[in-house]
């Protein structure tokens, strides 16, 4: 059942995607509306697929990596929604779409078998950790699109040759806002994640802090972060080298989520 | 019986001068022009429209050559002699009315095509046409069509997107750049035509304020005082950039004013909010480096141009396809005139017929006395059938294929009037056609 759901969320998800590219291309306003419907039914038949994966596995589903993957798009489609909701982006929706079914087709690919849940984790922690945790990636996401797009813009306007992006993407000025409110969102998220996981580890393994793979690099990940939020909030650090450096910082999340349990290891590897 | 002509009589500004479009424009509104036309017999509908750009009037009437004249004399008659006027105005009937309506509508006749000015001074002329009560059927209808045409041409075209002139260019990379140009304002350096114009642009579309510096400072103030801006002088000029955000630069200086070396502690002094230079002077005012810089943009007049060249060439190609939908819209609207051309014949066929019809059910009914109601009024209805369906051929003849070519409309309705000789007994009342 919950599998059928992920599928049909994944399909639609799709559909948006291949909407909001003819969207991208012909700039006809019914197709962007279509492509909004898509998103939003599909990321409410996601909500659905994860709630039911929760009762068919009895606890949490952000454990292995099908589960974690899937709620990371989650997170990126239900942030992106609440966006629309607050402001327009001009063609944000494109562009996140993409992503979002890249993060499901590895979802897609990994294995779905619920596995029961080892002793460490088997504490109401792992909800709030591991969500929050992952909301925040999904935020910090949505920057790292929005910087893309901005150096996108960026480079044809500075270039003076203007191309595919000139008339397609907002201004400056709003992919710049955009970088700011999903950094003040994610930002602080990540913050609390960090600090919910190193409460759980204290119960679960009698000290805050481990030197774990994960643990080290999620720091290594905060700091970049917050180097960016720093620079921002004092001397105004903005547009082309907030945006490099919100790209780069998201990279280090992505090796955090992945690369560490491939080539590190440590404690925080439970299911491979 | 001919049908009305539609005639929209004009000059624009492609074809008058500025001079003489002044005299002619209706500087007075519309209210007292409406009026005296009222007095010209031939009209039977009529509007007016005057824009800085044009002065047309569009009306229908069963003489085109006389009211021409009387139209003109009427109107422009004091501001230009007849003979000058033969010169600039131009005449459109019918289909060519109806199609240079609709492209005035769409901003396709426009000094700059694509604005979208010319649609609300449309409507305006019209309301006030409408609330005198110089419209009728024909004119509500085509004004109504011309304001759909001109929203299809809006939303099915990228016509109004894209920005033909170098100020406009200017306005639209500072949208580009800032989103929101609200509360932004724009500096002058130096005072030249060009700059002025790219200054009005912004200001028009949110700058709020304006700040001018130039090397002598009265010329300043006063440029400074048509924006309600204020003035600086030159040596304030790197000071200056902390408050503003365009800059638009157009000194005959012949060295550059500003380098990189001086932006670097600006921009860290504006916290990295963008600069947006325009460099219209030749030679340029300031170094190209300065461009490289994060959070600087700097245009100078040909790249300016090269935008403008693009979205030219954008435009041209969306003119085609607005033009594709003008004309299918003349068209249908045509065939809509058409088919009132019918009208009035078929109204005076049935008018007839069922004149007859009343006089011989009379007639009958008087011999036949022993009717009871019932019986009359199933006679009565015979009669009005057999009317009816003897009537269906010759209407449905009349009405047939809208795509056919009207000069075979005309000889059907003529063949119609002819059989049932309606021109005789009929040709008073169809004056006063729809």
């Amino acid at each position: 059942m919950s599998y059928l759901l992920f599928q049909i969320s994944f399909l639609g998800y799709f559909l948006a995607m291949a909407a909001y590219i003819v969207y991208f291309v012909s700039q006809k306003n019914q197709v962007r509306l279509i492509a909004r419907n898509i998103i939003l039914a599909a990321g409410i038949l996601h909500t659905l697929n994860i709630a039911v994966r929760y009762y068919e596995a009895g606890h949490t589903p952000i454990t292995s990596q099908h589960e974690t993957v899937s709620f990371f798009a989650w997170s990126i489609v239900w942030g992106y929604l609440s966006f629309r909701w607050r402001y327009t982006v001009k063609n944000f929706g494109t562009f996140v779409s993409v992503m979002t079914v890249a993060l499901m087709f590895v979802a897609a690919l990994a294995s779905r078998e619920v596995l029961p849940l080892v002793p460490a984790l088997q504490s109401w922690w792992l909800p709030v950790h591991a969500s929050i945790s992952i909301i925040a990636d999904g935020f910090l996401a949505l920057a790292c699109i929005g910087g893309i797009m901005y150096l996108l813009q960026e480079r044809e306007i500075k270039k003076k040759r203007f191309g595919l992006f000139y008339s397609r993407l907002p201004s400056l000025d709003a992919l710049d806002k955009l970088n700011h409110h999903c950094l003040s969102i994610g930002f602080p998220l990540l913050t609390l994640g960090i600090i919910s996981g190193s409460i759980w580890a204290k119960q679960a393994w009698g000290a805050y802090w481990h030197w774990d793979p994960k643990e080290t690099w999620s720091l290594i990940t905060w700091f970049l972060y917050a180097a960016l939020v720093h620079q921002r909030f004092t001397v105004g650090w903005r547009g082309r080298p907030a945006a490099i450096m919100t790209i780069i910082a998201f990279l280090a999340v992505l090796f955090t989520l992945w690369g560490v349990n491939y080539f590190l290891g440590g404690i925080h590897t439970y299911a491979s | 019986m001919p049908r009305d002509v539609i005639v929209l009589l004009g000059v624009n500004h492609k074809t008058t001068p500025l001079e003489v479009r002044e005299k002619m424009a209706l500087s007075g509104g519309y209210e007292q022009p409406l009026k005296d036309l009222a007095a010209i017999g031939g009209l039977k509908e009529y509007y007016l429209l005057s824009t800085c750009n044009r002065v047309e009037v569009l009306y229908t009437t069963d003489r085109p050559a006389e009211t021409r004249k009387e139209v003109l004399e009427l109107l422009f008659g004091r501001a230009v002699p007849p003979k000058e006027l033969d010169r600039y105005v131009y005449q459109y009937e019918n289909e060519d009315a109806i199609q240079h309506l609709f492209m005035v509508a769409s901003s396709l006749d426009s000094m700059i095509v694509g604005e979208a000015q010319i649609l609300g001074q449309l409507k305006e002329a019209y309301r006030n046409a409408a609330e005198k009560n110089t419209s009728g059927l024909i004119l509500n209808k085509l004004l109504h069509k011309a304001f759909f045409v001109a929203k299809r041409v809006r939303t099915e075209t990228r016509i109004g997107a894209s920005a033909v002139s170098i100020s406009y260019a200017a306005v639209e990379l500072a949208r580009k750049i800032f989103g929101q140009l609200d509360n932004k304002s724009v500096m002058l350096v130096g005072a030249g035509e060009m700059a002025e114009l790219a200054a009005e642009h912004l200001v028009g579309n949110g700058v709020t304020s304006v700040v001018v510096v130039n090397r002598t400072l009265e010329r300043a103030v006063n440029l400074a005082r048509r924006f309600n801006g204020r003035a600086a002088s030159l040596e304030e000029l790197v000071d200056q950039l902390q408050h503003v955000d365009i800059i638009i630069s157009s000194t005959g200086a012949t060295g550059t004013i500003l380098s990189k070396k001086d932006l670097k502690p600006v921009m860290r002094e504006r916290r990295n909010r963008p600069l947006f230079f325009i460099d219209i002077a030749v030679p340029r005012d300031l170094d190209q480096d300065i461009n490289e810089l994060d959070n600087v943009y700097l245009y100078d007049i040909d790249d300016l141009q090269n935008v403008v060249e693009m979205n030219r060439a954008e435009r041209d190609r969306e003119a085609v396809k607005a033009e594709r939908i003008v004309e299918e819209e003349t068209l249908k609207f045509s065939s809509w005139l058409d088919s009132m051309e019918v009208t009035p014949t078929i109204v005076e066929l049935r008018r007839m017929a069922d004149e007859i019809c009343r006089v011989e059910v009379e007639k009958t009914l008087g011999k036949l006395k022993h009717f009871t109601p019932k019986e009359q009024k199933s006679l009565e209805k015979m009669a009005s059938a057999i009317v009816s369906k003897m009537l269906h051929n010759p209407v449905q003849y009349l009405k047939a294929d809208n795509a056919d070519h009207s000069n075979q409309r005309h000889g059907r309705i003529n063949t119609v009037r002819e059989i049932f000789h309606l021109n005789e007994n009929g040709g008073k009342e169809t004056e006063r056609n729809p």
